[in-house]
């Protein structure tokens, strides 16, 4: 296969619309190569992830992108930076990083990406259309955009994100192309009640599974309540996306490339067949802590970003619940659903309960929890995933009213009726 | 074992170059982001199986990439801080891992080369193992040099 260039990606390459284009429409170009596409497809909008500071090398190809004199041709969004802007007291560590952490984020800003620094870019007004190609980043955004909005994305990852969106193109491979959207690992929901299809906390737990069975596979969910909601398939894929490299699944009844079995395996048998029973949910599970016994320090929540539905469920067990002083804890949101939480009256819940709202980053990409925060609870499945290598915590997995009851008691409890509800 | 030795495997390049190591085989899947520590080379993803093995300078061999789209972020800069596998070898192709490659070798002129090759070939080669990579655009070997002493 080779890869076919239009006149007008020639021109970029060969410099014509400057250093950074040429630059940037090259890697485009390789990265086809790699993935075996055979042209050029235009993109409609990008999400940015290359502004989290990952060390020196993510400031070299940000400082050489600026230099080249980058603008980016398509409405572009920004992923978390490691800093928060709007509340620089709750950033820790040390000052040099945290500094060069906002020197990254501002390169992004200065080439013309809209400063959102969400993980949630599918929360802000003009989300992608069913069928657009897009080139997002950030691996939870990439599974809701093409699970649950139907854009077609495939798993951008830092710098080539930005590329696309200074030269417009992506590579048309991967999940851009109709073959390779059909599901090839079928999951059934087997014995699994009503009550418990309808509780939030089910769908972290079942991405997390999904993910360690399909692994880079597109799993197909069957037995799912066409009632999920978005905050759930939001759960469900970040999970997936983290335990493996799932960036498409497909919700039988639920998303919109599975109105049946059959349109979601694209006519096909699937490779293998999971039956998700109440005893495998319940050690994917238990396999999200990695400490077990009462002490908790902290609890995080809003990883993915929480939405303001999300904030619409806490907030009121915040004013039932006094949260224990022992106990720190974090909510990381977006600064849109911030100022939404805001225009709505809820911020003084959150203040007089203690809690921490964290904006334009997130608690376990950078130090934002106190040395002393050894044991914390969340409720999401990333979060569980990735804070211990990252932060260096243990963890402790829970429903959200599992984590304000314990943070309220000081001590981590768990509602063991929560997963019999038959 | 020692007629694993000499053994040529075909491959498809997904960045090209050439690199000589000790492997380091992976059981499982990792995310480089949030699985590598680029300013070591350690494995720190602590439910992976190679938990705490280091893979600076290694031949890497790990099934497939995993989860977030940061980890092209962590190779280039383990490739700037030294730490960097010296090539990468997978079963399923990753265009992550690929990217991290290609940015790097723009950045700072070295080149780690991302391979593919069947799991037959796969299996057969071991942690400790010397191994030769050569990626050309066209096509890629993966050769065993000497058998683990």
């Amino acid at each position: 296969m080779t890869l076919e260039l239009t006149p007008s990606d020639r021109a970029m390459i060969d410099g014509e619309r400057g250093e950074a284009a040429r630059l940037a429409t090259r890697i485009v170009a390789a990265m086809a190569a790699a993935t075996g596409a055979e042209r050029l497809i235009d993109v409609a909008s990008a999400h940015v992830d290359g502004c989290l500071y990952h060390g020196q090398a993510s400031l070299d190809f940000a400082g050489r992108l600026v230099d080249g004199g980058a603008r980016v041709t398509i409405p572009t969004t920004l992923n978390v930076g490691s800093v928060d802007l709007l509340h620089p007291e709750l950033n820790r560590g040390d000052p040099a990083t945290i500094e060069r952490g906002r020197r990254l984020m501002d390169l992004y800003v200065s080439m013309g990406c809209r400063p959102t620094w969400t993980c949630a870019p599918y929360q802000l007004p003009g989300r992608p259309a069913l069928g657009q190609h897009v080139a997002w980043a950030e691996s939870n955004a990439v599974v809701f955009a093409n699970s649950v909005l139907g854009a077609r994305t495939d798993r951008y990852g830092d710098f080539i994100d930005i590329c696309a969106a200074i030269a417009g193109r992506a590579p048309a491979s991967g999940l851009h192309l109709d073959a390779n959207r059909a599901g090839e690992i079928l999951f059934r929901m087997s014995g699994i009640s009503k009550a418990l299809l309808a509780e939030d906390v089910l769908y972290p737990v079942l991405g997390h599974l999904v993910g360690l069975q399909a692994g880079t596979m597109v799993p197909v969910i069957e037995g799912l309540p066409g009632s999920a909601t978005e905050d759930q398939l939001k759960a469900l894929g970040a999970a997936a996306a983290s335990s493996g490299a799932v960036a498409l699944f497909h919700a039988v009844g639920v998303t919109p490339e599975a109105r049946s079995a059959d349109e979601a395996m694209g006519g096909k048998e699937p490779r293998r067949v999971v039956e998700v029973s109440p005893s495998r949910l319940a050690e994917a599970r238990d396999s999200l802590s990695t400490i077990s016994g009462d002490r908790l320090d902290a609890v995080s929540v809003g990883t993915p970003h929480f939405s303001v539905e999300e904030f619409a469920r806490l907030t009121p067990l915040l004013e039932r619940t006094a949260i224990s002083p022992a106990v720190g804890f974090f909510v990381s949101t977006s600064r849109q659903v911030l100022a939404e939480i805001e225009a709505r009256g809820w911020l003084e819940v959150y203040r007089r309960a203690g809690v921490k709202l964290v904006v334009d980053t997130c608690t376990y990409v950078t130090p934002i929890l106190a040395p002393s925060h050894r044991v914390v609870m969340t409720n999401s499945a990333k979060w569980a995933y990735y804070a211990p290598g990252n932060v260096g915590v243990e963890v402790v997995f829970g429903s959200l009213e599992e984590c304000v009851r314990s943070a309220a008691e000081g001590r981590v409890r768990h509602d063991a009726a929560l997963w019999q509800r038959g | 074992m020692t007629q694993r030795s000499g053994n040529v495997a075909d491959g498809r390049t997904l960045f090209a170059g050439s690199a000589r190591g000790p492997v380091v085989r992976l059981d499982e899947p990792l995310s480089l982001w949030g699985g590598m520590d680029p300013a070591t080379g350690r494995v720190i993803d602590r439910r992976h199986p190679q938990f705490g093995q280091n893979v600076a300078g290694r031949i890497l061999l790990m099934p497939s990439g995993r989860g977030s789209s940061s980890s092209s972020s962590v190779l280039a800069e383990a490739v700037r801080a030294g730490t960097a596998p010296a090539a990468v070898v997978l079963v399923v192709p990753d265009p992550i891992v690929a990217l991290g490659a290609v940015v790097a070798a723009e950045l700072y002129g070295r080149r780690v080369p991302v391979v593919v090759v069947d799991e037959t070939t796969y299996r057969s080669i071991r942690t400790g193992d010397e191994v030769v990579v050569e990626a050309r655009e066209s096509s890629a070997t993966v050769r065993v040099a000497s058998p683990p002493s």
